[in-house]
């Protein structure tokens, strides 16, 4: 085993992903402290270009192949699998993403190594690694430790200075040949589905009135709708009401929605799992209703109340038309 | 077309969660269990294949607590064969569930596995890819779409900002579900009766295990202290508080 600390980069249509930034700067401190090199995993097709923005690396590992052209669960993880196979580090973050999701549990089976999950704080020390991960939709945190002292991480995206990952010097660039297996991979690419506009952009609006699964019934919409009217912003939504249909996707804030930063995110119904607090963590003023008080939204809000919002709603909207 | 969807079983969040006297796990005292929400999305998704291209679906549970009641559901709500795997311990970690059920999936000639992305408690890893990593079968997580062509899946994986992959598969393959085609269809309490009295659940015995490679040493809530300044009083006074904070925050109202 090296004493070096991975980790593993993501980029989608050109450009790196923010979680990448985050995981250089932890990676960082990791390294000072196991004494190894920070190496950022690249892997792409002609995306070389991108190792100049993996400055806070000491070294970019790079492994080009055709097959590795756009994110590809089984392309990348056997890539992934025989790069860290070989070099044995010692500790490998990987973003809790929809890529990393793929990766992160698959190279942990392929490599034989631990994997912890949904971390949200990473501290190695003299008496090794603690990783603290956010379980139970955010209701309790664990910390755990890994038997030997290797492990894959898969960090939540929003819990590290992603500032502490951009910039530095110029990083040695060394290629890596993908293992041949790749050519004839069992999951083939077809082509990337941008999200269609049209709709409202809720990541422009300074108000966002949010509705979670307590608003119970799609009739109920109207009332957040009113609300939103009447305080001059939009209506914004959680996963459960865009699966069931009640709101476009556009509308959607989190993980695998967009990230908004309003003046004001109204969150009605809402319960706070780590996927929703991605996506509306930096918002100005977070007020949140709920009637259930151990909801983790209110760990993060500014201010909170326990009350129906069907009360609280129309109570709202009275006082601003 | 064989469809097998692995089950877990989860504590209900709307219950109260305490920690135990070893301070690293969940008193199980007051818990109670549910199917993990995402598994009904994978089950929903399998049973709309199934009208599309015909064949079987087969629900299959770690025995745990709940998890006839869960198997039974799956019945009501039009599952074909019901299996429980016996003897992977209590409270087994990720590692070990998916090695459970990818060692029972093996023996059960499945086209494709659908679970859910992710479960509440799946600290060392996610079901979907850990069984398609175990069983050599290829894997995508994070799936919103699949449809069925020969012998190959066409599926969506979801991105952020709405973006989308869409890859093509060869079967057998497993899917981690995030989201099924229609909201998961709900099964009446009567219904789920009238299943426990006609479908039966059959066991197979769990063979290999697993290891997480990781123990957990404290287990605590999050801290509140820099949580919400929690407002009381009526709808009314607590309207009147929010309108003077959004204001004195710079809202413009
Ligand atoms: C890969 C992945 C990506 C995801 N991406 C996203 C994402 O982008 N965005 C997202 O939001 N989620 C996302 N999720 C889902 C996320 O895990 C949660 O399931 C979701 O955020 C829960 O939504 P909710 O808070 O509305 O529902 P719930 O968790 O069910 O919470 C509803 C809340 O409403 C409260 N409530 C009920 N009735 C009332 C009432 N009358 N008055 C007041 N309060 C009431 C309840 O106490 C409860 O806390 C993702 C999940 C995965 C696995
Ligand atoms: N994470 C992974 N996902 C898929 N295949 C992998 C992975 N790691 C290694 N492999 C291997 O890569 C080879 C090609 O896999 P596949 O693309 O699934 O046909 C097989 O031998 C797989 O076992």
């Amino acid at each position: 085993m090296s004493a070096d600390v991975f980790i593993v980069t993501e980029h989608l249509g050109g450009s790196l992903d923010d979680v990448t930034f985050e995981l250089l700067g932890k990676g960082r401190d990791l390294a000072t402290s196991t004494g190894g090199q920070l190496v950022a995993v690249l892997m792409g097709s002609g995306a070389e270009g991108l190792a100049a923005e993996l400055g806070a690396a000491d070294r970019v590992l790079y492994v080009d192949h055709p097959a590795l052209a756009d994110f590809n669960p089984a392309t990348h993880g056997a890539a992934l699998a025989a790069v860290v196979g070989e070099r044995s580090p010692q500790i490998v973050l990987v973003g809790n993403t929809s890529m990393g999701m793929d990766l992160a549990a698959a190279l942990s089976v392929d490599a034989d190594l631990p994997l912890i999950a949904y971390a949200t704080g990473v501290e190695h020390g003299a008496d090794g690694l603690t990783v603290t991960s956010q379980l139970y939709a955010g209701k309790m945190h664990v910390e755990s430790r890994p038997t030997g002292g290797r492990c894959i991480i898969s960090v939540m995206a929003g819990s590290f200075d992603g500032s502490a990952g951009r910039g530095g010097g110029s990083p040695e660039v060394e290629s890596y040949a993908a293992p041949a297996s790749i050519e004839s991979s069992r999951v083939r690419f077809v082509r990337l589905m941008e999200p269609e506009a049209g709709d409202v952009d809720i990541t422009q609006s300074d108000i966002l009135v949010s509705i979670g699964r307590g608003i119970q019934s799609e009739d109920n919409i109207p009332m957040a709708q009113e609300l939103a009217d009447a305080l001059g912003g939009a209506v914004s939504a959680s996963r459960p009401i865009i699966d069931n249909k009640w709101l476009p996707k556009t509308r959607q804030v989190g993980k695998s929605g967009v990230k908004v930063k309003p003046r004001l995110y109204l969150a009605l119904g809402i319960s706070g799992a780590p996927e929703h607090w991605e996506g509306m963590k930096d918002s100005q003023l977070i007020i949140a209703v709920n009637t259930d008080p151990n909801a983790p939204i209110f760990d993060f809000a500014h201010y909170g109340v326990t009350e129906d919002i069907f009360e609280v709603m129309p109570a709202l909207t009275a006082r601003v038309t | 077309m064989h469809i097998v969807v692995p089950i877990k079983l989860v504590p209900d969040l709307a219950e109260e969660l305490e920690v135990d006297a070893s301070g690293t796990a969940l008193d199980t005292e007051w818990l109670r269990y549910r199917t993990n929400e995402f598994d009904d999305h994978a089950l929903e998704e399998a049973l709309q294949l199934r009208e599309v291209s015909g064949g079987t679906v087969t629900a299959i549970a770690l025995d745990a607590e709940e998890a006839d009641k869960s198997l039974y559901t799956a019945a009501a709500k039009g599952a074909d064969r019901l299996i429980k795997i016996t003897g992977a311990g209590e409270k087994p970690s990720s590692h070990a569930t998916a090695r459970a059920f990818a060692d029972a999936i093996a023996g059960l000639d499945a086209d494709l596995v659908l679970t859910g992305v992710q479960a509440v408690d799946d600290r060392d890893g996610q079901n979907a890819v850990l069984i398609g990593r175990y069983m050599d079968i290829p894997h995508v997580s994070v799936v919103t779409g699949v449809s069925i062509q020969g012998d190959t899946a066409l599926v969506h994986k979801e991105y952020a900002g709405g973006a989308m992959g869409e890859f093509e598969v060869t079967l057998p393959a497993v899917l981690g579900i995030q989201a099924a085609r229609e909201t998961p269809r709900y099964a009446p309490v009567g219904k789920v009766r009238r299943a426990m009295r006609s479908a039966t659940i059959e066991e197979l015995a769990s063979s290999g295990t697993a290891e997480a490679g990781s123990s957990v040493t404290r287990m605590f809530r999050p801290e509140k202290g820099q949580g919400a300044k929690m407002l009381t009083g009526s709808a009314d006074a607590i309207a009147d508080q929010l309108i003077t904070i959004m204001r004195d925050n710079g809202v413009n109202l």
